[in-house]
């Protein structure tokens, strides 16, 4: 059988991604390059008796070497030479989007153009010619609608067929850039050319343009050959002398507008027809006006997230009692059939507690992660972009930072580290280190079950309001941290914003239900391996070495000497004292255990600090685990006091535990809270803050996010104390 | 009337002439399809009063007012 690489590229918002899942259905994987965040996404389809193995590359506006995913997208072109590239563009914005597949053609790689959304193209009367557009662009071009997949048979039959004629032969298009360009051009052509300089890897022209727009990919890429670099170098800086004297303009500037030149010629040859009267974007401009209004559109968008809290609240509830109930009847299940000891607390204060307390959130995060993909898919996270980027620039940081903060629970239920992953495309590194560092204040979906289960302890009339609460904490703190961070550690001028507005859509089921999974499967997979086997160790830190020898010796003798007394007992009433009496020397017992455990220790030996915040040792505990993973803290808390109260009723659950606890009152529970919200990221996060800066910052990151969150969870309890 | 696009606004309609920008952001508004000769239309401003969203090329596009200072237009006279 054939086997044939297809690399899906495009602009973002062309339905590249739509157009991909449409045509690998749900064969595909996620994975990362090497090094760097940017998504790698392939897929595999048999077609026709041929093998497609598909690289959904990252969507890009250009192949310079501007942002992260331009820089993937050209070098999965160039290293690894997929055998076509099926450029996917909306037809709707043919000229911008052409501007892209110039340079493909230009790069000389095959290719074929998915003409896609033509749906919008007919309903806004558009015609476009599509035999004049493939002859004037000299690729094969396909029309498609991927939402609802017409289109793709042809576009898979025709990207075998051209695969098949070019045999994985580039050929560059060449395109003039007038009289001060072009002469230059040919004579940087031929020095390359002489000298064979990069040419195994990029066409001589390409590489001369990549030289004339100062491509810092490629200028590095070069320097292995210093005579020919530094000799291209020199005829650059001459062209730039002269094109900044008699034209004013730069080189770069120049050829930009004639590629642009190109293609609106291309298009003017009867290629596409615009209706008489111009089309007015009547749907996404009436939205707008309602959406991006002055006054209503910052109201809906408040409205809007705090309708995603009720409703995940509202839906999500169920399964999630549904969850907790299997995983205790489980637990108490194997309570049964396996004799106490280690082996048992093992299974159910270890593994079952562990792994559960993290399933049962997953309802709640799915439902999250199906409204964000809907926020997103729709457009609308692009409107909360440009209305929220005066703000955000106040507070030194980008309209785009926005997406960061969201995934990272801006709207609570995100996670840390995809938001901070979403930072890779602020291109200015301040602004990008800002976000990272301050993106993490928010309530990631790992810290939302402490959040539920404080509430439920002690506010649980008032659970949505005070989640919107803790929120809009997170939202204070991150921006005020982040104006600290930019005008003290990380100053520095703003990048610019420009950003294309989509066109509001309906997402489609099948995109947003990907998008969930693909989401909610990294939660548990991140559930399932590290925590579990943090779970596990924690268990061990807690249970080992237990008691002093002496302990339990004089235990051992307490409760002979009970036992001894019930059984002389004559009356029922003294009988029953006996009986109270010894199960509350198990309960010492089991709590002598635990503080001389080894985690106990370093939670006793914390708490003369702790307490100025309203910790005790248990809580430290479970605080120390939450370092390694949010998710920990709960379970944390569940085994700590599963192991310290031995009469462990399985219905009687963890908040009400805590609410019976006389260290805990809602004042605690408060500073709790903001401590969780604020402090250290978790291990994952810190080594993604890591990768996508460095590990001064990432360890900046652990100790000074802590050094936040304890001294405003004191301020809280202090002033709650005084109050009360 | 040639001036920056900055002072355009909502629902003005005019021709990009120059854009002043080097380096990256001059890269970044190219390769958004701004270049001399461009027809734009102002179609909105955030509720506060920056970004700016323009009309180009059959997409709309966001800018902030210290960027639109690098492009200069040639605005239309209102059709009535």
């Amino acid at each position: 059988m054939n086997n044939c690489t297809i690399a899906f590229a495009g602009n973002p918002n062309a339905g590249k991604t739509t157009l991909f899942n449409t045509v690998t259905g749900s064969h595909h994987h996620v994975g990362n390059y090497p090094g760097i965040t940017v998504e790698r996404k392939e897929g595999h389809v048999q077609f026709a008796g041929t093998q497609l193995n598909i690289i959904d590359l990252p969507g890009c506006y250009s192949l310079t070497a501007y942002t992260q995913e331009e820089l993937v997208a050209r070098q999965v072109l160039v290293e690894e030479r997929p055998d076509l590239v099926i450029n996917v563009v909306d037809a709707s914005k043919l000229e911008r989007h052409l501007y892209l597949t110039v340079q493909f053609l230009e790069l000389g790689i095959p290719v074929v153009l998915a003409l896609n959304m033509m749906d919008d193209v007919r309903s806004q009367g558009i015609t476009i010619n599509v035999e004049a557009l493939a002859k004037g662009l000299g690729c094969d071009v396909c029309p498609t609608i991927a939402r609802n997949g017409e289109g793709k048979q042809n576009l898979l039959q025709q990207a075998i067929k051209t695969t098949n004629e070019r045999q994985g032969k580039w050929q560059p298009l060449h395109i003039s850039y007038g009289p001060d360009i072009d002469p230059v051009l040919n004579e940087m052509e031929q020095l390359i050319n002489e000298r064979n300089f990069l040419t195994d890897k990029y066409p001589a022209r390409w590489s001369a343009i990549k030289f004339l727009e100062s491509d810092e990919n490629l200028v590095e890429q070069g320097s292995y050959d210093q005579t020919t670099s530094s000799q291209l170098q020199q005829i650059v800086t001459n062209l730039r002398d002269h094109c900044e004297k008699t034209l004013n303009s730069f080189p770069e500037a120049i050829i930009a507008d004639y590629r642009y030149g190109f293609i609106h010629a291309l298009l003017r040859k009867n290629v596409i027809t615009f209706p008489e009267k111009e089309y007015r974007f009547d749907v996404t401009d009436n939205l707008d006006k309602f959406l991006t209004h002055r006054v209503l559109g910052p109201s809906i968008m408040v409205f809007l997230l705090y309708a995603m809290f009720q409703i995940t609240f509202a839906f999500g509830e169920y399964p999630m009692q549904l969850l907790a109930f299997l995983f205790s009847s489980l637990a108490d299940f194997v309570s049964r059939v396996i004799p106490a000891g280690y082996l048992q607390s093992l299974l159910v204060s270890g593994v079952i507690d562990g792994i559960g307390g993290v399933l049962s959130f997953v309802p709640l995060i799915m439902i999250m992660f199906i409204m964000i993909a809907f926020l997103e898919d729709s457009g609308y996270m692009a409107r909360v972009a440009y209305m929220m980027d005066k703000v955000f620039r106040t507070f030194g940081l980008h309209g785009s930072s926005v997406m960061p903060f969201i995934i990272s629970g801006g709207i609570a239920g995100g996670c840390a580290v995809p938001g901070v992953m979403a930072a890779r495309t602020l291109r200015s590194p301040r602004e990008k280190l800002a976000t990272i560092l301050t993106a993490p204040f928010m309530p990631c979906g790992a810290k939302i079950p402490v959040f539920l289960l404080l509430i439920g302890a002690f506010f649980s009339e008032y659970k949505a309001l005070i989640m919107f609460s803790i929120t809009l904490v997170a939202w204070m703190i991150a921006l005020l941290i982040a104006r600290l961070l930019r005008s003290t550690l990380i100053k520095g001028e703003s990048t610019p914003f420009v950003m294309e507005l989509p066109p509001y859509r309906w997402p489609t089921l099948r995109g947003v239900m990907i998008h969930t999974w693909e989401r909610t499967a990294e939660y548990i997979k991140k559930a399932g391996t590290v925590i579990l086997a943090i779970s596990i160790l924690l268990w061990a830190a807690m249970t080992f070495p237990g008691q002093t020898a002496e302990q339990a010796t004089a235990y051992q003798s307490q409760q002979q000497q009970l036992q001894q007394m019930m059984e002389q007992a004559t009356t029922p009433q003294q009988q029953q004292q006996y009986s109270i009496a010894l199960i509350d020397l198990e309960k010492q017992q089991g709590a002598a255990t635990l503080k001389n455990s080894a985690a106990g220790k370093l939670g006793t030996m914390l708490e003369p600090l702790s307490k100025w915040a309203g910790f005790d040792w248990r809580t430290n505990i479970a605080l120390l685990g939450g370092v390694a993973a949010k998710e920990v803290i709960v379970s944390t808390l569940g085994t700590a006091y599963s192991l310290g109260a031995v009469d462990s009723d399985a219905s009687t659950n963890l908040s009400e535990r805590i609410a019976n606890d006389p260290h805990w009152n809602p004042i605690a529970a408060l500073s709790a809270m903001l401590f969780v919200l604020l402090y250290a990221p978790c291990f994952v996060t810190i080594v993604v803050i890591a990768r996508e800066s460095n590990w001064k910052w990432a360890c900046f990151a652990l100790i000074f996010n802590s050094a936040v969150a304890f001294s405003l969870a004191t301020i809280i309890f202090q002033a709650g104390k005084l109050v009360s | 009337m040639i001036c920056s696009l900055r002072q355009l606004q909502v629902n003005d309609k005019a021709t990009v002439t120059a854009v002043n920008a080097g380096g990256e952001m001059g890269r970044r508004l190219r390769d958004m399809g701004l270049v001399p000769g461009t027809a734009i239309e102002i179609v909105g401003r955030a509720p506060l009063k920056d970004p700016v969203a323009l009309r180009l090329r059959g997409f709309t596009l966001t800018l902030r007012n210290n960027e639109a200072d690098y492009i200069y237009v040639d605005k239309k006279a209102p059709t009535a």
